[in-house]
């Protein structure tokens, strides 16, 4: 697998590999750079920001309280628009624990923007 | 005709934060705030990155704005909203426009810009071709969708790879349109590490480097475009432009500083920030008028605009009740060298104290030494391993040391 480290502006060009049951990280000049390829390679996570539709109708920002496996994002984002939020949610409200049982909640992060008075 | 110790025009994160730090040192505070509600750019920005140094911890952008609201909400701070500040006059008094009190004038004893930036548009990079429906600015799809809850295309390209056109990207993929490539100018990338990844890589987006939008074809509604490599002058190899069929493109082509109502008030800019020109306390040329933020420079990290912002507060706090600070009379300019963009402030009263100069370098230099000096001693000198216009870069001297103008330069 190929991809650029993410530690600082260098983006060090990571080539990683499995030789015999071992992972192993070629191109990066850090210990940082070493950690995160072994990481990517062997278990990505991804936080997975988007919105979710409440109950007049609106939209309500959510993320996941921690991120989840990379390979699972779109199973999230498709679970979560099956979910409606109250519209009264206040930031921090969980809209799903557990998602999908991956040990992250959904959790509100902003409130709808108020409408000008008509 | 209102009186007000501070007033502060902007209710983004460095108006909130400006305001938070003048009644923290006494002043009656004004902010007023022309959006519907507080935040600024943070409302819509609802990806995570925002407030790692702050807070110690990684928000979203409207929850770091929650932060500072709560705050506020503590604080004696006069909050105006729906209002907009229309001029500055050269006496400092400011024109404000409010739905309820319509005309207000009001006279502050110091006044706090914080008015964010906005968007370069098709207009301002003279993009050839027809204006159909579909072109948007990054920023202005970011807020259709992020808080309209509208999805402005289906098949998207994106011109520049700064963090914003990046996450966009990522947004868009994520809401189900389909983001065929991401098209730069520059033969890099001014955005982060982190999202070339995550927010490319991770979804298989290819970008061009070099490259440019050509012209844009279809009307009423867009139909695709065409684009090319540039030479070494950045114009673009016509005879090697192609074609890609989409319905929108979005444009992430740079910030302009919202300094509009400066206009006449005599306050100077800089001509490569498009910001004010201020001094260690972000005073700006006309006495009593403060700027911090994107308004003043373009960042990129809102935990520095916080910083700064707070900077600006307390001093115009201490402006407004007790006068201009001491000093010892002299002024030693900050000028960039090779390789530096830009250093900010642009002055320095001499004096005690410690003073941060942060600066933006105008190339991506590797294994480069960052050298400060005064008078032709070294102040500062220390190697990075690599530094880039895309990332803020600060050092910290020494108001004692100081006994002339100041360069900061790179050492190549
Ligand atoms: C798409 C995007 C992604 C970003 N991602 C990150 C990230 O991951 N991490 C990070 O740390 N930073 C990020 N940033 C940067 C950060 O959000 C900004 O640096 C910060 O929000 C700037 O704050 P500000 O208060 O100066 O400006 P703004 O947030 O723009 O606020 C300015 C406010 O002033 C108001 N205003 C303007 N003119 C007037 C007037 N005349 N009268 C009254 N009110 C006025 C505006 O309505 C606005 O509310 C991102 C920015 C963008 C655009």
């Amino acid at each position: 697998m190929k991809t650029i480290c993410i530690n600082c502006p260098m983006g060090c060009p990571l080539d990683i590999t499995e030789e015999e049951g071992k992972v192993v990280v070629r191109g990066y000049t850090c210990k940082r750079g070493l950690e995160y390829g072994v990481s990517e390679y062997t278990s990505p996570v991804r936080t997975v920001t988007t919105l979710m539709r409440t109950s007049d109708g609106g939209v309500v920002p959510v993320k996941t309280s921690r991120p989840v496996p990379k390979g699972r994002m779109f199973d999230v984002l498709e679970r979560i628009r099956s979910l409606t939020a109250p519209a009264d949610a206040d930031i921090g409200f969980v809209a799903e624990s557990d998602v999908l049982g991956l040990g992250s909640d959904i959790v509100v992060t902003g409130r709808p923007a108020p409408h000008p008075a008509k | 005709m209102k009186k007000f110790d501070v007033l502060v025009i902007g209710g983004g994160p460095a108006g909130m934060a400006a305001a938070i730090a003048a009644d923290a040192k006494g002043a009656s505070v004004l902010l007023v705030e022309r959006d519907v509600r507080l935040g600024g750019i943070l409302n819509q920005c609802i990806h995570a990155g925002f407030g790692l140094h702050y807070f110690g911890e990684e928000l979203t952008g409207p929850e770091y704005a929650d932060r500072f609201e709560k705050r506020l909400a503590k604080t004696g701070v006069k909050v105006m909203l729906g209002a907009m500040a229309l001029s500055l006059g050269g006496d400092g008094e400011v024109l404000l426009l409010s739905p309820e009190e319509g005309a207000v004038h009001v006279k502050a004893g110091a006044t706090v810009l914080a008015m964010g930036c906005r968007e370069r548009t098709a207009g301002a990079i003279a993009l050839a071709g027809t204006r159909p429906a579909g072109i948007y600015t990054a920023g202005m799809a970011q807020k259709m969708c992020n808080i309209e809850g509208y999805l402005v295309g289906k098949r998207i390209v994106i011109l520049g790879s700064g963090d914003i056109g990046l996450i966009m990207a990522r947004r868009m993929t994520l809401e189900g349109a389909h983001v065929e490539r991401v098209i730069e100018l520059m033969p890099y990338s001014g955005g982060l590490k982190r999202n070339i990844v995550q927010c490319l890589e991770d979804f298989g987006i290819p970008i061009d480097y070099s490259h440019t939008v050509t012209r844009v074809v279809g009307k009423p509604r867009m139909e695709g475009l065409y684009y090319a490599p540039v030479d070494e002058n950045r114009r673009p190899v016509l005879s090697e432009e192609k074609f890609i069929p989409c319905d929108c493109l979005l444009l992430s082509v740079g910030l302009i500083p919202e300094n509009d109502i400066l206009n006449g008030s005599g306050v100077k800019l800089s001509r490569v920030t498009s910001g004010a020109e201020v001094d260690e306390n972000r005073m700006t040329s006309l006495p009593g008028v403060f700027s911090c933020g994107n308004v003043l420079h373009v960042h990129d990290l809102v935990d520095n605009v916080s910083h700064e912002a707070e900077i600006a507060g307390s001093a115009a706090a201490e402006y407004a009740l007790h006068g201009a600070p001491p000093t010892n009379g002299e002024l030693h300019a900050v000028t960039p060298g090779k390789g530096v963009r830009y250093a900010l402030p642009q002055v320095i009263h001499g004096g005690s104290g410690s003073v941060e100069v942060f600066f933006r370098t105008d190339n991506v230099y590797k294994n480069c030494k960052v050298v400060a000096e005064c008078a032709g001693r070294t102040l500062y000198s220390k190697k990075r391993m690599i530094v880039a216009p895309g990332e803020m870069e600060k050092i910290a001297l020494k108001k004692e040391d100081l006994d002339g103008d100041v360069t900061v330069r790179l050492e190549i």
